[in-house]
């Protein structure tokens, strides 16, 4: 439930977002030749507003595809070893961010955030604040569902309405405290309009409460090796994923000085869990799609109580062999 | 846990003495060089660490010292790798990261009053050198201690004073077994397959655990042994030993379904391992 709903008009938001540019780094979508990312915005008519999804989800503004741990020198009597000082992160904002890529966050969270705290990963994310915004359409990659209007992730979540102004639900105290500091521009409805008929209707995957009992009855079936034979292994829907959270860490070094790095990585690539033996507990292109599917709809389920995968089809819309997780599990659930 | 609020950042620690167990394993022992962190420091029988190399990365090993011993940490090791290599190219005094400890422990209160059978091979001893000497250092608590240990050859046994030392004690007995093949002209000990002569010992599994640790083959061989001498999977334990990063159940690589062997392992029942899916 929001904490509070409000009325932002269509140039009150952006007014909005000037203000904001002088306070914080404000990342929004962009359109970079065909394609639409977030990125960072200097001006307000640097940010587009025709746009379905973004390529890339909004995953590598908390946890970036490289990330420095910490900074270390070689000397001759030891190493210096510097933490990198997440104290020092700027306070930024997106803009712009479909629910799907806000719930996403909401779910690496609770990995990052769960004892050990990831204290990298949680200084990000305190210091962003998102605003979201409903998806209006939807295309036949997105599964979420009828999420298009979810709260999730979101600090606070706009929807466009009817006149084309912004139905605003603060959902986070931290959302509260960006209106308060704008409350000029925020008008409280006397009337408030029906969001439900400005998001769009999407599909979801079918039998969803049962999923997790019927993947993992089918933990054995033959169709997992049947379903990757198309995989390549190439990883990229674990990179375009909003919720997919594996990574590696590497060293880089230049003379004497170096860093360690945390870089995405993915449950896909054939070395990615084989021991220095040789020996490899998921071999086959089939463990290790199987691998993803039941992380995402078995595991995750089980350990969070979550769904590791928030339907925003990027997945089945970068694939290069055209394979679609939301046909598959359907497929799977009925072995 | 590690000296900072930064998960990632290791201990500096000074390597401070080297032993070469066989060809291409060593030991390492490891102090602390800032004594707060000695201070902060200690571990449970069971659990593994984090090692690096500034510039080659890190490399999951278990505690191979008994918690029983404190002000410093060991870790025995194959060279295989890259971390490996650049840690087997270190010299006594060098710095070595260490993040840990992670996992959990193998419960030795819990066994108090009980016989203890301990089966390894190869370079499977060190996490099970560790449970050895913390029970030795409380002899009292427990009863018979038997330990079969094989490798494949005579050469590749690793810490063989310690071994020399249980040999001699009255309280302890040892099964030394090498391959077929594997003997030296002087060799006293057994020649045979570690199963094999954990059948021919044949420790009564009355008020008894068995400790297994060992390459995927030779567990898959111990345990319908250990099953026919009358050990209810219950009282049969091991330690796995996936391909980590994080150590800490974020990085993903390591788990078995919805089990990290980081977080819910390294140590693990017969009894827990038969409920897992065969992916490991």
């Amino acid at each position: 439930m929001p904490i509070l709903v409000k009325l932002l008009q269509r140039t009150s938001y952006n007014s909005l977002i000037e203000k904001l540019l002088d306070e914080f780094q404000v990342y929004a979508p962009v359109k970079k030749g065909k394609q639409v990312l977030y990125e960072r915005i200097r001006a307000v008519h640097d940010m587009e507003t025709d746009y379905l999804l973004p390529v890339l989800s909004a995953k590598s503004l908390v946890f970036p595809p490289v990330e420095t741990l910490f900074t270390f020198e070689r000397k001759k009597e030891g190493v210096d070893v510097l933490p990198v000082a997440v104290e020092n992160l700027p306070e930024r904002v997106l803009l712009g961010v479909r629910p799907c890529d806000a719930r996403g966050i909401a779910i690496l969270r609770q990995t990052f955030a769960q004892e050990p705290v990831d204290a990298i990963f949680e200084a990000r994310f305190n210091k962003t604040i998102l605003i979201g915004l409903s998806c209006a359409t939807a295309d036949e990659a997105c599964f979420c569902g009828n999420r298009a209007g979810d709260t999730t992730g979101s600090d606070i979540l706009l929807t466009q309405v009817s006149n084309g102004d912004y139905l605003a639900e603060i959902i986070t105290e931290k959302g509260q405290r960006l209106v308060e500091r704008h409350a000029d521009l925020f008008e409280t409805p006397t009337e408030l309009p029906d969001k439900a008929a400005f998001v769009a209707t999407v599909r979801g995957l079918d039998n969803v409460e049962n999923l997790p009992a019927l993947l993992k009855a089918a933990f054995d079936s033959k169709v997992f090796d049947q379903q990757s034979l198309a995989c390549i292994g190439c990883g990229t829907c674990t990179y375009v994923c909003p919720v997919c959270s594996c990574f590696d860490m590497q060293d880089e070094t230049q003379g004497s000085k170096g860093r360690r790095v945390r870089c995405w990585d993915s449950c896909g690539f054939s070395c990615f869990t084989v021991h220095t033996s040789g020996h490899n507990p998921r071999e086959t292109q089939g463990q290790r799609w199987r691998q993803r599917v039941m992380h995402k709809f078995s595991y995750l389920p089980e350990s969070n109580h979550t769904f590791g995968c928030v339907g925003c089809g990027r997945c089945i819309r970068s694939c290069p062999v055209k394979l679609d997780i939301s046909q598959l599990i359907n497929q799977i659930a009925h072995v | 846990m590690c000296s900072s609020t930064n998960t990632y950042v290791p201990y500096s620690m000074r390597l401070q003495k080297i032993t070469q167990e066989a060809p291409g394993v060593k030991t390492f022992r490891l102090e602390f060089i800032d004594p707060a962190d000695a201070a902060r420091f200690s571990f449970k029988t069971g659990q593994f660490a984090e090692y690096s190399v500034f510039g080659e990365g890190e490399s999951t090993f278990c505690i191979a010292s008994p918690h029983t011993r404190t002000g410093y940490v060991e870790c025995t090791f194959r060279q295989a790798g890259r971390v490996t290599t650049a840690l087997s190219g270190l010299e006594e005094g060098d710095v070595v990261g260490f993040r840990g400890p992670y996992g959990n422990t193998f419960p030795i209160d819990d066994w108090k009053g009980k016989n203890l059978v301990f089966v390894a091979g190869g370079i499977a001893l060190p996490p099970m050198r560790s449970v050895i000497w913390s029970c030795i250092d409380n002899r009292a608590d427990y009863k018979n201690i038997t330990i079969v240990y094989g490798a494949k050859t005579v050469d590749d046994l690793v810490y063989k004073h310690e071994l020399d030392e249980w040999e001699q004690r009255e309280d302890i007995n040892l099964h030394l077994t090498v391959d077929p093949g594997g003997s030296t002209p002087d060799w006293k000990g057994r020649v045979g397959f570690v199963p094999t002569i954990l059948a021919e010992v044949a420790p009564s599994s009355e008020n008894t655990i068995a400790i297994v640790c060992g390459p995927p083959i030779m567990i898959k061989n111990t345990m319908p042994v250990l099953k026919q001498l009358g050990f209810s999977e219950e009282h049969i334990f091991t330690t796995l030993e996936n391909r980590m990063k994080c150590g800490i159940g974020k990085c993903g690589r390591c788990n078995i379904g919805s089990t990290y062997v980081c977080k819910d392992g390294p140590v693990f029942t017969a009894a827990q391992l038969a409920q897992l899916p065969n992916e490991f």
